[in-house]
């Protein structure tokens, strides 16, 4: 599975991070601090624009190597993978979408690492049941007037491009358009910064738009069209989401087992206790049965195939695996896990968002009973 | 619980009014800030809850393990940072004295710790040595009329703002000389480190407290020498069902935030409680929250009353140790799910539910310690029937 490019984009990453990134991971945590110039050297180092073609300044990959990137970064900072998973997002709803015009001004500085993209769906009233959002979207002759409000996006207010889902037209899915939103847009403002459990250096803040003129060629696709672009979106962000779990998981595994091989209790290594054995050999079995889901899921995705079933299985696994491997790692490490001093705590106060977001688990089993329903109807 | 005395259920409606007022309002900043609350601990005092077990003539409240529980169930749903730091002093350091001491050093210590002018804690814990506490290394050797102290002791809850620490040394080479200290913070040669950052537990402070030929008189030596293995032993049932008792308090909190939310939440159109997702993780909440209580308070209960064996008696408080705290991060877990990102967030409490009780289920004894202590003891149990 794992190739050459693979290998080499991985080494290239774990390099980058463990200068970058690792030196300042738990105070960036503690002071819920995002560093653009990280951001900016993993554009330098050529991974914000992974899965865009090289005509916007993508590096013409596929979700394959996008998602050992976001595995390798997890490892470090589920934060700075996360900020690159929903920007590298943004950018393909773009490319999918857009017309040539928006593509060739939005897309290269996204692509370049310059600028992050940002996703906005959710709303106050409006999570799971993302289609009764409520942020409207008026007509007025050359020009759509935003108001309203949207919650929970992701590098809200260091991100330069927004796609926003706002109501058009008629109650349900079909009255949502997307719109390219750019910080600075009069009538666009950022409301309150969430202070959160985890994932503390990715900023998770509030858009409020009050009579934000948007000129109607910055909407996305067509008129009506934005729920399903959010929701292919979230097909590609599910499984991008996994690897960043995969991630998290693999670097907990690995630092229990390296903690329980030199720590002794009773005169031992506490590895020789078979309770311990038995966790670190289920974790270790959770994580593959993960990391293959995920990478089946994007092999197929690479290969045209748009599969929401095992995306969402993908999402769905990995994610409750990431939560229950990075608890068990602070179990193993005992006092020493509970203390930031190892960052296993802040990977298992990261782990719990990844089951809330890009759906949440609960709407990832809505999506595959969905699925089974249609395959035997 | 049905079978609590009149005396008991008292106990819950002032701690539950207690609570309410002086600690859940607070508990979100304080563990924001890292701030122990001083004040609502001083008021503990006042109203007779920080010598919860200990002798009334020392000023002591002298109830069981049941009404310790109680106490911590109530004050752990409010805010478990102040209630572990209650546990800290009042079972760990004030619970130990009492049982422990001498007359003299009872007169000394116990009343100041009980009004609360004084804070407590004990040090048990050392870098290398957690789970085999027996392994301790922190030396003491008497000279003259005091003992000179070297080493250091890990993660002990109070550590810097104690006056007063029930502490464990080793004063020989057998793995069973251990000692016990009673230090005041004004001894020379000792001190205490930094602030330990944690993941939750925030807004109770953790340290280590280090000896660097720190004097401490013959005097403060808590029965003969050796005697400490007698003394962790005796107690420890007791830290274990309240440290249980804390989780419980947590468990609590998720359901009832959780059966508010599900009402008040729409999604689709109707109130979330209505998807059978959603009704799965309160039924089973909630299942095992009446489970917790009902085993909680029965070993409480037969601790007190001293109706079973001591084997038996040390494998429900480890069972319970085990169980709860194991069980309360599953519900802390899913309740900030079923909240989604509000749940994430720290506008609602049940993040730091999550975050403060996974600490329950390393202090006070792993659960992997917890395991090893059931299994060994049913096995030798069995054994012996057999032969």
């Amino acid at each position: 599975m794992t190739s050459g490019l693979h290998l080499e984009l991985v080494e290239q990453v774990r390099k980058f991070c463990i200068k970058n990134i690792e030196p300042t991971a738990e105070k960036d945590d503690g002071e819920s601090k995002f560093n653009m110039d990280i951001y900016r050297g993993l554009g330098e180092l050529g991974v914000c624009g992974i899965v865009l073609p090289e005509k916007y300044g993508g590096a013409g990959l596929g979700y394959s190597e996008l998602i050992v990137v976001l595995e390798e970064i997890a490892k470090f900072s589920a934060s700075y993978a996360v900020t690159l998973s929903v920007s590298t997002m943004v950018q393909s709803m773009i490319d999918t979408y857009g017309s040539e015009e928006q593509k060739q001004k939005y897309l290269p500085e996204l692509t370049s690492g310059k600028e992050i993209g940002a996703f906005s769906l959710s709303e106050a009233g409006s999570g799971s049941d993302a289609a009764s959002l409520r942020t409207k979207a008026t007509l007025k002759g050359e020009d759509y007037i935003l108001n309203g409000s949207k919650m929970w996006v992701t590098s809200g207010g260091v991100a330069k491009t927004y796609v926003v889902m706002a109501r058009s037209g008629a109650d349900g899915p079909k009255g949502v358009s997307s719109f390219i939103v750019q910080n600075g847009q009069s009538g666009f403002e950022f409301g309150k910064l969430e202070s959160k459990m985890g994932l503390k250096a990715s900023p998770t803040r509030e858009l409020i738009f009050e009579n934000c003129k948007i000129p109607k060629s910055n909407i996305l696709g067509s008129q009506g069209l934005g729920f399903n672009i959010a929701m292919s979106a979230l097909d590609r962000g599910r499984f991008t989401i996994a690897s960043i779990a995969t991630g998290l998981a693999k670097r907990s595994l690995d630092e229990a087992v390296k903690y329980s091989l030199t720590r002794k209790q009773f005169n031992q290594p506490i590895f020789e206790f078979q309770g311990l054995q038995f966790m670190m050999a289920d974790m270790a079995c959770e994580i593959t049965a993960s990391e293959l889901l995920v990478q089946k899921a994007a092999t197929n995705f690479d290969a045209g195939i748009n599969d929401q079933k095992i995306a969402a299985m993908a999402k769905l696994k990995a994610t409750d695996t990431a939560m229950s491997v990075t608890t068990d790692a602070v179990q193993i490490m005992g006092g020493v896990g509970y203390t930031s001093e190892f960052p296993l705590e802040r990977f298992m106060r990261d782990a719990k968002v990844l089951q809330i977001v890009e759906g949440t688990n609960q709407i990832q089993r809505v999506v595959i009973s969905r699925m089974l329903k249609k395959e035997y109807s | 619980m049905w079978f609590f005395s009149q005396e008991e259920k008292e106990l819950q409606n002032v701690c539950q009014s207690f609570a309410q007022k002086e600690l859940a309002p607070k508990a979100a900043e304080l563990d924001n800030t890292e701030t122990f609350n001083l004040e609502a601990f001083k008021k503990m005092g006042e109203i007779g809850l920080l010598g919860i077990t200990a002798d009334p003539e020392y000023g002591g409240a002298g109830l069981g393990a049941t009404s310790a529980t109680i106490v911590m169930e109530e004050f752990g749903k409010a805010c478990a940072s102040t209630t572990l730091s209650y546990l800290a002093h009042s079972i760990l350091c004030v619970n130990n004295i009492d049982k422990n001491a001498s007359k003299e050093q009872k007169q000394k210590y116990l009343p100041k710790l009980i009004t609360g002018e004084q804070i407590g804690c004990m040090g048990m814990s050392e870098p290398g040595y957690g789970s085999d506490a027996i392994g301790i290394q922190t030396k003491a050797k008497l000279n003259g009329d005091s003992y000179t102290v070297n080493g250091s002791k890990m993660w002990i809850t109070n550590a810097q703002n104690s006056d007063v620490a029930y502490v464990y040394t080793r004063t020989g080479d057998h793995k069973k000389d251990l000692t016990t200290f009673i230090f005041d913070k004004t001894m020379p040669g000792y001190s205490t480190g930094n602030p330990i950052h944690k993941m939750g537990m925030k807004a109770s402070p953790t340290g280590e407290l280090i000896f660097e030929n720190a004097k401490v008189p013959v005097g403060n030596r808590v029965g003969e020498e050796g005697d400490s293995v007698y003394h962790m032993m005796r107690n420890l049932e007791l830290e274990r069902i309240t440290i249980a008792g804390l989780s419980l308090g947590i468990a609590k909190a998720c359901v009832e935030q959780c059966l508010r939310y599900a009402n008040e939440r729409k999604q689709f159109g109707k109130s979330i409680g209505e998807f059978q997702l959603v009704q799965k993780m309160i039924a089973e909440m909630t299942t095992e929250l009446e489970m917790m209580r009902s085993f909680l308070y029965t070993t409480a209960k037969s601790y007190d009353e001293g109706n079973v064996s001591p084997a038996r008696s040390r494998v429900l408080a480890a069972q319970v140790k085990l169980a709860i705290p194991k069980m309360t991060t599953k519900i802390a877990l899913d309740a900030i799910q079923l909240h989604g990102g509000y749940g994430y967030s720290r506008e609602f409490p049940v993040e730091r539910y999550m975050r403060d009780n996974k600490l329950n289920e390393i202090g006070a004894g792993t659960n992997e310690v917890m395991i090893m202590i059931i299994a060994k003891q049913l096995l030798k149990d069995s054994l012996q029937k057999m032969s």
